[in-house]
């Protein structure tokens, strides 16, 4: 009994990693990487099919290839694939999903439905509570951007669920991904030489690893293990949480605060010039931060992150290379500081106390 | 009723010796039980007295700098540890407490009764009088909780939404372990075993006219009394006396409240007269009381549905609170002493 799995999205990093890990499950029979631009990357035994999933030619890859698992990557806040516009990539979430959604509502092979979204759906504010859970209403729906991308998404999916009712429906709230190779905007904040963050505020960050998110999909793309049920809405997101001033210093990249319209300005700035996509949603992030629970992962879903947030983020930091202010040169100058304290301690106990009071 | 008159001065503990140009005579009384309270403060404060040996010091001090080195490399590698809501354990104890700390026994001269009340351990909702104008009276609590608590357990204070949408006082709140006040965020502490302070009189009961001092004013819908009884938790009223009169709030200038976006706009006999010198808080004399814990255990699970339990609770809770602010006020001696 072999499965054909659908992968939208597969010329993304992280489409063309799952594309290449799904085909070694010894039940699946067949790959299918659809995307509307070639891959850079290899996709292995995986047959790729160019075609965009705005257009209703998707419903006929999935007749053509008998497809029973869909999994719907192609819904990203990141950078326009070669050279195309931002409205593009709002095009493909959003009007891709509906054309995606209306094949697979035709489709009579299709079984199981894995959509990649967001805790941006939560949006942020200060009224928001500290902890999300998946059955928290966002206080104000997410004015633009890839929050609302991602908000509109679930909508359809929803929507398709009801319809579909013999459809396996799984949607993956991914908290920030991060990793090695990830190429998210935040990934690229991360990058900058120095970070401007927002005057008098330190979010919360959580993130998840590149890997655990491909063993998620992966078990969210199977027939649910013993005890466990993988359809529904899930929090994705690592244990634990780092504050945006703890990221810096573990980075060794320094902060500029700025007020939060200088800050706008900079990252519309920035935006123009290419350097960073500093969009208003990011900068939400970045003010308010966003906390997910994720009881529902571990025991509903069945799924034990190998990596926690701090985790994630040292291997994300690792294949960074160093800031200006490496965390160890700066701990060392520390040490120099105690050393030199201990040396006078030692020559007399009374200097230390009349050096430290002056 | 006798210890009214000995409290002020023979309850002290050791670091409240407070120069006293009055009576210098009842300092040794209270020196003597200071081995055993000294003990469970790590952090006393420095305040370095001219009559103490400074080599019998200089050990101290070492220690002390080495700690705190060990705490400078921790924070700038950024390898310290925040929970989910924020709250930083480390700089709470190690900066922002020893911060709060010389206002609370230096300037309110705060006196803690029945601190016995707060359990050791597990989830308990403290519910306190709120009042003075700025939310003061939450961090002192918060300082005696600490350091009056064998325990020295940490009060995760709930706090108005205008708290975490103001730049610099979010990110001190969120490190200090407070978080907004709503039912979703008390619980999730209470359930993991935290003890959560809760002030439900809000803005109408820190923003009230200086005339209605020490009279509670509504107690919300009474939330607080529901997620108690969703976490099992003992509720604990906390009648706090002395925050009312730090700024006496003779005025409201509601239309520049309005045009600023906060709930009131205090106007006080030196505040904006005085600019920045009219924002210095009268030295007053707290006194914070904890009472009889209420359970809410014996409840069944549907309790925290009835309206009118609510209702009954949140009035016995109430009831409580405003009868020993009576008490406490017809002990109070002074405003000041």
């Amino acid at each position: 009994m072999g499965k054909v799995v659908l992968v939208t999205g597969a010329a993304r990093q992280l489409g063309g990693r799952f594309v290449r890990r799904i085909q070694r499950d010894p039940e699946v029979e067949r790959v299918i990487a659809v995307d509307a631009v070639t891959p850079p990357h290899r996709l292995g035994s995986a047959q790729f099919v160019r075609t965009d999933i705005r257009q209703s030619s998707i419903a006929r890859v999935l007749a053509e290839h008998g497809v029973d698992t869909v999994v719907h990557l192609a819904v990203t806040g990141g950078r326009p694939l070669a050279g195309g516009a931002h409205s593009a990539v709002k095009e493909t979430n959003v009007i891709g999903t509906m054309q995606l959604l209306g094949a697979c509502q035709k489709s009579p092979t299709v079984r199981r439905l894995v959509v990649k979204s967001s805790t941006s759906v939560y949006g942020g504010t200060p009224r928001d509570p500290a902890v999300f859970t998946e059955t928290t209403p966002p206080k104000s729906l997410p004015s633009g951007g890839f929050a609302k991308d991602a908000a509109e998404v679930e909508g359809y999916v929803r929507g398709f669920a009801r319809r579909r009712p013999d459809v396996a429906v799984c949607v993956l709230r991914f908290a920030n991904i991060l990793g090695p190779f990830a190429d998210s905007a935040l990934a690229e904040y991360f990058s900058m030489p120095v970070m401007p963050t927002v005057l008098g505020y330190d979010p919360r960050l959580q993130f998840v690893h590149e890997d655990d998110v491909l063993e998620v999909l992966r078990l969210a793309a199977q027939e649910p293990r013993r005890g466990t049920l993988n359809s529904g809405t899930f929090n994705i997101a690592g244990d634990g949480v780092l504050l945006l001033s703890q990221c810096s210093r573990r980075l060794g990249r320094p902060t500029l605060p700025l007020l939060l319209p200088a800050l706008t300005w900079v990252g519309s700035a920035l935006r123009a010039v290419g350097v960073t996509d500093f969009s208003p949603e990011q900068m939400r992030l970045l003010t308010h931060g966003r906390v997910v629970e994720t009881t529902q992962m571990r025991e509903v879903l069945g799924f034990e992150p190998l990596y926690t947030t701090a985790e994630t983020f040292a291997d994300f930091a690792r294949s960074r290379g160093n800031g200006l202010l490496p965390p160890e040169r700066v701990g060392r100058a520390v040490d120099r500081v105690a050393a030199m304290l201990d040396a006078d301690g030692l020559r007399d106990d009374v200097d230390t106390v009349e050096g430290a009071q002056r | 009723m006798a210890d009214a008159k000995v409290i002020p001065f023979d309850e002290d503990r050791p670091r409240r010796r407070m120069p006293r140009r009055v009576r210098a005579v009842p300092a040794p009384v209270p020196a003597e039980p200071d081995p055993a309270a000294a003990t469970p403060a790590p952090a006393p404060e420095p305040a370095p007295e001219p009559g103490t040996a400074p080599a019998e010091r200089g050990g101290g001090w070492d220690r002390r700098i080495a700690g705190g080195l060990a705490f400078l490399r921790r924070r700038v590698t950024g390898e310290y540890e925040v929970d989910d809501f924020g709250y930083d354990k480390e700089l709470t104890d190690q900066v922002l407490m020893s911060l709060m700390r010389p206002l609370y026994d230096k300037y309110f001269r705060v006196e803690v009764k029945g601190i016995e009340n707060i359990p050791a351990e597990g989830g308990a909702l403290i519910v306190a009088n709120h009042s003075g104008t700025l939310p003061l009276d939450g961090l002192m609590l918060q300082v005696a909780v600490h350091d009056h608590h064998p325990a020295e357990r940490h009060l995760r204070l709930l706090a108005a939404d205008l708290v975490f949408m103001l730049p610099v006082v979010n990110e001190l709140a969120r490190k200090a372990g407070h978080t907004l006040a709503c039912a979703e965020d008390a619980q999730r502490l209470l359930e993991a075993g935290e003890l959560v302070g809760v002030m439900p009189e809000g803005f109408k009961g820190i923003g009230k006219p200086f005339g209605d001092r020490y009279k509670l004013q509504r107690f919300g819908r009474g939330g607080f009394v529901s997620t108690a009884l969703r976490a099992g938790t003992p509720i604990v009223p906390c009648s706090i006396v002395g925050a009312e009169e730090i700024y006496p709030m003779v005025g409201n200038a509601k239309t520049l409240a309005r045009l600023l976006g906060i709930p009131y706009f205090p106007v006080t006999p030196t505040f904006p007269w005085l600019g920045p010198l009219g924002a210095v808080p009268l030295p007053t004399k707290w006194t914070i009381q904890f009472g009889e814990p209420i359970p809410t255990d014996g409840y069944a699970a549907e309790a925290a549905e009835d309206p009118m339990l609510m209702f009954n609770l949140t009035d016995q809770v109430r009831e409580q609170i405003q009868h020993t602010l009576y008490k406490l006020l017809v002990q109070r001696r002074s405003v000041f002493f």
